[in-house]
């Protein structure tokens, strides 16, 4: 058979490259930087956690999510908590009630915004997670336990046994691996064969109801676990920066995931990574330059309105094609295409007859 | 025995009475079709069988269930597929993917989640796509194929499901004449173990494959009967001959 230019196009897959140099980039980090670079690398691969949960949610599942700061924010101040007044930094117990906490706050969001008797649209999720996370925002803010607006201090260090982690090229790479992790268990829910239904959601939700998916309940479980790898960043940014405040729980935090996302290229999961880059590196630089100084925050908000804009696929989509976007998940199509796979089998039918 | 029953079924839109008390039965591995004019009420009475909307009054059974007020994806598991009137196909997914979207959809998570009904499923996708003359477009996007096949597309993935009733609502819509004929072929090998409940406006094509049919008129059952009954039918003579 003769290959169609799709297939051809399909062969050459721009992705693993990518991922591939974007890994090698961040391995390389600490040492081409300065120690302060590094702690500001760290932040970004924090950053990165939480757009990957944005991108899991939006960028596969079609569920608009302005409200992913909301897990973040609760999970740092659960982990600062627990610094703060049970005297526990252990990062085996940090980690797991960093998620843990995500992950309850998702399925109680998710459970109502997403599991209701009738569907919901899309509006109306971006406006409950928004909400959300005002709410817990101006909530936070005027608590005087969890410090108010005032927020908390982690003064303690993340510990590994006795080990204190620093700020610095160590807790970088410890946060580079809980990346890794993030990002290996998110890719390996997009390629499995749920990755297939939630490609199939994205484009007509109806059509699998029809076929006899639960679609709503599909999307509450990546709603969960988006919320709890959200809810890993935060907890380890609360002990990183040394502080947790409203402001990391809010509708400014939300916004950025969102950002980061649609900035790096939705539904390709390293967009998100590369976005967190892109959109850090330009703020940390612009923002260093005298002449900028007063305006480079208007300047990096066009630079992302145009690129929103003008360039829904992100930075990822000058790259990467949309057919290697949505991808290919059964095991021999192409395969069989080429004539190298198994021999398909005559159907349960006869061959209609001309 | 009676797969599917529908009894005293009325669906309202606002003050339109789109559906009024239709009584209709489907006995199992039975072709039925629903003709009737435009506005008659079948992609309605389909709908509400298949569960897009949900019938004003009145009771829906299928297989000894009251599916009336289940939903779409509960009368799936049941056994009950649907071709959309407008191809509902997954246009940005290949058109292997769109068959095993189909194939795998009452897998359990964990089984979804570990993928390993991929191989074990390889097979049949590629049998079903054989069956419908789609093997060699397999790896090509849903999206690329012709009006026809995409319809042959979307039964492939409603009878990959192997259900027990496929409703399929005007499935040569848009077609040649020989893509007519040929839907025609493949559609009746799965009489063996499949019912069939087909709204279709062309007649002839309904006459050659049902074997039963029920006759809508402004929202009511004018006549039901078989093929032959219905042909020599007074009260549908008049209405196909003054208002078709």
């Amino acid at each position: 058979m003769t290959d169609s230019p799709q297939t051809t196009r399909a062969r050459i897959r721009a992705l693993p490259i990518i991922e591939g140099a974007v890994l090698v980039g961040l391995l390389a980090v600490p040492h081409v930087t300065t120690d302060f670079q590094t702690i500001i690398a760290t932040r970004m691969l924090l950053l990165a956690i939480l757009a990957i949960s944005f991108d899991l949610c939006w960028g596969y599942s079609g569920i608009m999510t302005f409200g992913q700061a909301l897990f973040f924010g609760m999970s740092g101040y659960a982990a600062a908590l627990l610094a703060n007044k049970a005297g526990f930094v252990q990062l085996w117990g940090i980690v797991p009630a960093s998620m843990f906490v995500g992950l309850v706050a998702a399925l109680a969001l998710g459970w109502f915004l997403l599991l209701g008797k009738r569907t919901p649209t899309i509006i109306f999720v971006a406006l409950g997670t928004l909400t959300a996370s005002y709410a817990a925002e101006r909530l936070v803010a005027g608590w005087q336990w969890v410090g108010a607006a005032n927020g908390m201090s982690v003064w303690d260090f993340l510990k590994i046994g006795s080990y204190e982690l620093e700020p610095g090229p160590t807790f970088y790479y410890v946060i580079l691996a809980f990346l890794l992790a993030c990002y290996l268990g998110a890719r390996w829910i997009v390629r499995s064969q749920l990755g297939l239904v939630l490609a199939g959601m994205r484009q007509n939700e109806e059509r699998l109801a029809f076929l006899g998916y639960r679609v709503q309940r599909f999307k509450a479980l990546v709603f969960a676990f988006a919320g709890m790898i959200a809810g890993l960043s935060g907890g380890l940014y609360a002990f990183h920066e040394g502080f947790i405040g409203p402001g990391s729980m809010g509708i400014g935090l939300s916004t950025y995931a969102v950002l980061y996302g649609l900035f790096g290229g939705v539904g390709t999961l390293v967009g998100a990574v590369v976005g967190v880059a892109a959109i850090e590196t330009l703020a940390f630089t612009l923002s260093d330059v005298d002449v900028l100084k007063p305006y480079w925050p208007v300047i990096l908000g066009v630079i992302m309105l145009v690129v929103v804009a003008y360039r829904p696929t992100g930075l990822l989509g000058l790259l990467v094609s949309r057919r290697e976007r949505i991808g290919s998940f059964g095991i021999g199509a192409r395969r069989k295409a080429r004539g190298d796979g198994p021999a398909a089998r005559p159907g349960p039918a006869a061959e209609p007859g001309e | 025995m009676a797969l599917l029953e529908i009894r005293g079924v009325g669906k309202t839109y606002g003050v339109l009475r789109a559906l009024d008390g239709v009584d209709v039965t489907v006995s199992a591995k039975s072709f039925h079709g629903l003709i009737g004019p435009n506005g008659s009420g079948k992609s309605t009475l389909l709908k509400a069988i298949a569960g897009a909307h949900y019938a004003t009054e009145g009771t829906i059974v299928f297989d000894g269930t009251d599916i009336t007020t289940a939903t779409p994806a509960e009368r799936s598991r049941r056994g009950l597929s649907l071709k959309f009137q407008i191809t509902a196909i997954l246009p940005e997914l290949s058109v292997y993917d769109n068959v095993l979207l189909a194939q795998q959809a009452h897998r359990t998570l964990w089984d979804l989640l570990r993928s390993r009904s991929r191989a074990e499923l390889h097979d049949d996708v590629m049998g079903w796509l054989e069956r419908f003359r789609l093997a060699d477009r397999a790896d090509d996007l849903a999206e690329e194929l012709s009006h026809g096949q995409q319809q042959w597309l979307e039964i492939a993935m409603a009878l990959t499901q192997r259900p027990k009733l496929l409703l399929l609502d005007e499935p040569t819509g848009g077609m040649s004449p020989e893509e007519r004929r040929a839907t025609g072929r493949l559609l009746e090998p799965i009489r063996e173990h499949c019912a069939l409940v087909i709204v279709e406006h062309d007649l002839d094509f309904i006459r050659d494959i049902c074997d039963r049919l029920t006759v809508l008129d402004n929202g009511r059952v004018l006549d039901d009967g078989t093929v032959e009954e219905i042909r020599n039918s007074k009260k549908v003579q008049e209405v196909y001959t003054t208002r078709v």
